[in-house]
């Protein structure tokens, strides 16, 4: 008899993903989906999609959704989570969601130390409105908005919002992960894991950011994007726990 | 019968306060009343103006902008308020504060030591009580009882101890308000 | 029940707390900030939820998580703060969310003034934010009716899953009047089976959304809106009649506006002239049969506002030239004085040139 080893989450609905191929959005859905499978919370649980390409996010999560205007996930999820406290209440947001428009409400968010789980995509670019300068483009990268590559007399310098969220002490774990390897997906998945865990101890608000690759918006093929990513986007923006509560060390 | 009186001065002399007190005693003989304050950032220890209507029929505006009496504690209060007070109206000036006189003939001003009497009675904090005893005799507007049942009501118990004291500074205001008549 | 005195903005917690509301999420703006000094003691004694927010633009959005969770929720501001709120409050109505929204309004344009005003008019009863929609807009005269009218706020926005406005300006809010609060009672609150709560074993998951990507779709949210807008409006108008029997001159006024009209009419009518007023409650929706009935005997209409003539469209609509539409306002936070308004109808008894 066949043995089934590869099965679609309970946690993810049987609508097929529209994202580009090569992106990473597909991968992370994966991630949480599974997480919440393996902590067995689908019917606890509720999650906030952005505005971005994960915008459709909604209709892949099998669990209760919200749709939040662009960058107010945690104050949607504020808003959950204090009328629901015994739920679960996850973001997932992009880096314009949150380190550009919505840097207010998840500073905010973590200074209060809400006690919901944000999934935070850093593929240092806008994708759903066309490949623009996100606030995480790195120094010298070729955007829609920056064609000759961005320059930090013009437009600045990248946001580091891990680093930066840790400096909070309403922060209770935050954490950088990578999906561009296999073993990097492993480790990511137990960083969404353990930020679920820590919602679910009461411990505080908890963050994971994700390295992700946008082939479409870099104009590069999936391999050569994850490529990029580990040459490029991992020296600026290092793997790593910034953050995590003193008892679970 | 409408009378809405204007009472003004500095953040700090309690004025809110005596104007919630009158308001209450109003509402307590069944009155129609409005309590409303100036605010924001000069009620923040600067000027302190609140106005009280109080009517045998429902308050129409409750805006205080030409009252019939008028109540001053400071003298930028008078200079800004004297001129508004409609003819035949009363101007009660507190002159332990205000050492200054009003140029009307066409309304009732009446000049109170009103902290002077205060610490006659012990009670420096009883000064507006005396000038409000005073409006009550001149206006009929409420009972000096009145005000004292609100007194009781707004007062938390561990300062029911002060009533007697205000009792005595709204009859010693009263009783100047009589000479005056 | 023996009456207690009140300030405006207290007496809109105190109405929110006892309509069932458990949740309030707002920043601080003068003059509604007495309205969360209330609620921040208040709602602990009952369990509630008080939380102040970094932002209108947070509180709004707290707002929409608390709603589509199937709580009743409310924030409060004034004009400016609303001004903040209005893409928050678009996104309400397009994912049918009901919550009450209280602006306390200010003199502006810009930071303008803290004064009482009523420049708001159009962003409240005309959409305010982007896309095409309506709040129910209700505007109480008095601490009384703040209490009488913060049920049928919630009832309201539960009702027709549409955001309530609760439309009032500096001098309500700061004002202290005598209320009858009655006693406290039960509230019966509809099952909020759309609400994204948790699955909780349904099978099929609840999406809080106003995402139409289809312009057919979106065509059709917008077709079921302005459907339940039409029902609305069927049902749902409130206003006040005062004096207009045979009444030459009817004005037309709400909030602050109306209760110096009153007076003003009062002291018309002593001198022999036949002035009434309308006072809308409802703001939307506009109560302009009413109007048009009023004018249809009158020889003048005065509409008194504290703007520069907002409502006075939607008058001029109402009464569709039938008969003269006046217009009397002070702005910026000035507040009409009685002798002005009464001027101004003495003017009309008159026949005279305005």
């Amino acid at each position: 008899m066949m043995k089934k080893i590869f099965t679609r989450p309970k946690a993810l609905t049987e609508s097929p993903f529209h994202y580009c191929p090569g992106c990473s959005h597909g991968i992370v859905h994966r991630l949480v989906a599974e997480v919440i499978d393996e902590l067995g919370v689908a019917d606890d649980t509720v999650g906030v999609c952005p505005v971005g390409c994960a915008v459709f996010a909604y209709n892949y999560f099998n669990v209760d959704m919200f749709q939040a205007s662009h960058g107010r996930a945690p104050a949607v999820a504020t808003g959950i989570k204090r009328s629901l406290p015994d739920r679960i209440v996850f973001t997932y947001q992009g880096d314009g969601d949150l380190a550009s428009i919505g840097t207010a409400e998840i500073v905010h968010a973590v200074a209060r130390s809400e006690k919901f789980t944000s999934i935070f995509i850093n593929n240092a670019v806008y994708g759903m409105t066309g490949g623009q300068m996100a606030p995480t483009t790195l120094i010298g990268q070729k955007t829609t908005t920056t064609p000759a590559g961005r320059d930090q007399e013009e437009t600045g310098f990248p946001i580091k919002m891990s680093e930066m969220l840790s400096t909070l002490d309403g922060a209770a774990y935050v954490a950088r992960v990578s999906v561009h390897s296999p073993q990097h997906i492993v480790k990511a998945k137990k960083a969404i894991k353990k930020a679920f865990e820590i919602q679910m101890s009461g411990k505080g608000f908890a963050m994971v950011e994700v390295l992700s690759i946008c082939p479409t918006n870099w104009g590069m093929s999936p391999s050569e994007s994850l490529k990029w990513l580990e040459e490029n986007m991992i020296p600026y923006y290092p793997l790593g726990v910034y953050k995590e509560p003193a008892e679970v060390k | 019968m409408l009378e809405e009186i204007l009472m003004a001065g500095f953040g700090g002399q309690g004025i809110l306060s005596t104007g919630q007190l009158l308001a209450n005693a109003g509402m307590m003989e069944d009155k129609h009343v409005a309590w409303i304050p100036s605010y924001g950032p000069e009620m923040r220890g600067g000027t302190a103006n609140c106005g009280v209507s109080i009517s045998d029929q429902p308050i129409s505006s409750p805006l205080v902008t030409e009252p019939t009496t008028l109540i001053v504690m400071t003298r930028p209060a008078l200079e800004k308020f004297g001129k508004a007070v409609v003819p035949g109206g009363r101007i009660l000036i507190n002159s332990s504060l205000v050492d200054q006189d009003i140029d009307r003939d066409d309304v009732l001003v009446m000049k109170i030591p009103a902290n002077k009497i205060a610490e006659e009675i012990g009670n420096p904090r009883v000064a507006n009580n005396i000038i409000l005893g005073a409006v009550l005799e001149l206006t009929g507007i409420v009972k000096i009882e009145s005000v004292v049942e609100s007194l009781k009501k707004v007062l938390p118990p561990r300062r029911h101890n002060m009533i007697p004291a205000n009792q005595e500074a709204l009859e010693r205001g009263a009783a100047l308000a009589k000479e005056l008549k | 029940m023996s009456k207690i005195l009140m300030k405006g903005n207290e007496a809109i917690g105190e109405g929110a707390i006892r309509a069932g509301c458990r949740h309030f999420f707002g920043y601080p703006i003068t003059p509604q900030s007495e309205l969360p000094h209330y609620l921040a003691k208040r709602m602990p004694e009952v369990n509630g939820v008080f939380l102040q927010a970094e932002s209108e633009v947070s509180s709004i959005n707290m707002v929409y998580g608390a709603a589509g969770a199937g709580k009743r929720v409310m924030t409060s501001s004034s004009s400016p703060g609303l001004s903040l709120m209005q893409e928050g409050i678009s996104y309400l109505v397009g994912a049918e969310l009901p919550c009450v929204v209280v602006n306390i309004m200010r003199g502006g344009p810009g930071l303008g003034n803290i004064a009482p005003a009523q420049g708001d008019y159009f962003q409240s009863t005309k959409g305010g934010g982007h896309g095409d929609y309506k709040l129910i807009t209700l505007a109480p005269e008095s601490v009384q009716e703040i209490i009488d009218l913060m049920a049928k706020a919630f009832d309201l926005s539960d009702q027709y899953r549409n955001p309530v406005m609760l439309l009032g300006d500096g001098v309500l809010g700061q004002m202290m009047e005598p209320v009858e609060l009655g006693d406290i009672k039960d509230v019966k609150q509809t099952e909020k089976t759309w609400a994204a709560s948790g699955m909780k074993g349904r099978n099929k998951p609840n999406i809080i959304n106003s995402l139409y990507i289809q312009p057919e779709d979106c065509e059709d949210m917008n077709e079921k809106l302005f459907a339940k807008y039409a029902e609305i409006s069927g049902k749902e108008k409130l206003w006040e009649e005062y004096q207009l029997d045979e009444a030459d001159i009817v004005l037309v006024a709400y909030g602050t506006a109306a209760r110096i009209c009153k007076s003003a009419v009062d002291k018309a009518r002593e001198k022999g002239i036949k002035a009434g007023l309308v006072r809308p409650i409802t703001l939307w929706p506009f109560p302009d049969n009413v109007i048009a009935d009023a004018a249809s005997s009158a020889n003048n209409v005065l509409t008194v506002e504290m703007s520069m003539g907002q409502m006075v469209e939607d008058v001029r609509l109402a009464v569709n030239g039938t008969c003269p539409v006046h217009f009397y306002g002070r702005s910026g936070g000035m507040v009409p004085l009685v002798s002005d308004v009464l001027a101004e109808i003495e003017k009309l008894a008159a026949g005279g040139d305005r």
